[in-house]
């Protein structure tokens, strides 16, 4: 017969294997840091370098040329951003993970990116139509609204203080749709202070 | 033939390779091997052969197919499987409560 402590780490065992083998625990606290200084530093640009800070709905054709705002190069700046935040945030989990004695793409972080993918891909698409069709004003308010659904369910395969993470974006997505003239704002402040506060968060709690 | 050992717990989970498997399926539908290598840090043959006697047990079944032509054997916990994993989790707990 065995002893109490072997039951007790017969448990721990137990435990340890189902959160192993169900949840990315290798995200990085500094990812989300640093993803929050980058859309700072975008948003600042965006809004006083290339004067985006758009106040209707709709600009149609005519409008078009008579904006004050360069949209391809704001279109470029935030995908420079988001290239940036991925791949700090890849760079930052394979780090946490070597760490932890584990490989970055395993089971737990392809389940991960494709409960992810699902909303961000139908968001992205949404976006791409609308940028189409002249609506400017909704896609900043657009962007934080899928990521936060993205976040929400991604939750269920990582942290669940995340869920917290994405229920904030998709209010202040929802906020952006209505108040379209703070949509810039709305943004920096999801993309940017949320994600800073979450991430020291994060860091405090669980990296230390 | 009797598996069940004088405390109450199934002899096919002495082996803490064994629980830590069963563990593995208790939270995920199907796994494929080379995950379950990676959360168990043991070698092929050793996985295999504990992957065997739980296979032998019925608690976990096999599904074989073929991913670019390159096998991939999928694990599941059978219905009894998980009746024995259960089982095994209140015995514990009984034992460490009875200690306290």
């Amino acid at each position: 017969m065995k002893d109490e402590q072997d039951y007790i780490r017969d448990i721990a065992e137990i435990r340890s294997m189902m959160e192993r083998s169900s949840k990315f625990l290798s995200l990085s606290g500094w990812a989300g840091i640093m993803a929050g200084i980058y859309a700072l530093a975008g948003a600042y640009i965006a809004y006083n370098v290339y004067s985006f800070n758009p106040h209707e709905l709709v600009n149609n054709q005519i409008h078009l040329e008579n904006v004050s705002y360069n949209l391809p190069n704001v279109i470029f700046l935030a995908i420079v951003i988001l290239i940036l935040a991925v791949c700090t945030a890849s760079f930052l989990s394979y780090r946490k993970a070597k760490k932890r004695d584990e490989k970055v793409w395993n089971a737990t972080s392809r389940r991960l990116l494709a409960n992810m993918a699902v909303p961000l891909l139908a968001g992205g698409i949404l976006i791409l139509i609308l940028l189409s069709k002249g609506i400017i004003g909704l896609i900043a308010p657009l962007t934080l609204l899928f990521y936060g659904l993205a976040i929400y369910n991604a939750s269920k395969f990582s942290y669940d203080e995340m869920k917290f993470l994405g229920l904030i974006q998709v209010g202040l997505g929802l906020a952006g749709c209505w108040f379209i003239d703070y949509g810039i704002l709305l943004w920096a402040i999801g993309f940017g202070v949320v994600h800073i506060v979450y991430g020291i968060y994060m860091h405090f709690r669980y990296e230390r | 033939m009797v598996k069940v050992s004088i405390d109450g717990l199934h002899k096919a989970f002495e082996s803490r390779v064994r629980l830590g498997i069963m563990s593995v399926l208790a939270v995920n539908d199907r796994i494929d091997f080379n995950s379950l290598k990676e959360y168990m840090g043991v070698t092929d043959g050793n996985l295999a052969s504990h992957l065997k006697t739980l296979e032998k047990e019925d608690f976990i079944g096999v599904e074989k197919s073929f991913i670019d032509r390159k096998p991939n054997t999928k694990y599941y916990m059978t219905r009894e499987g998980k009746k024995a994993f259960d089982q095994h989790l209140k015995v514990l707990e009984q034992i460490i409560n009875a200690q306290k």
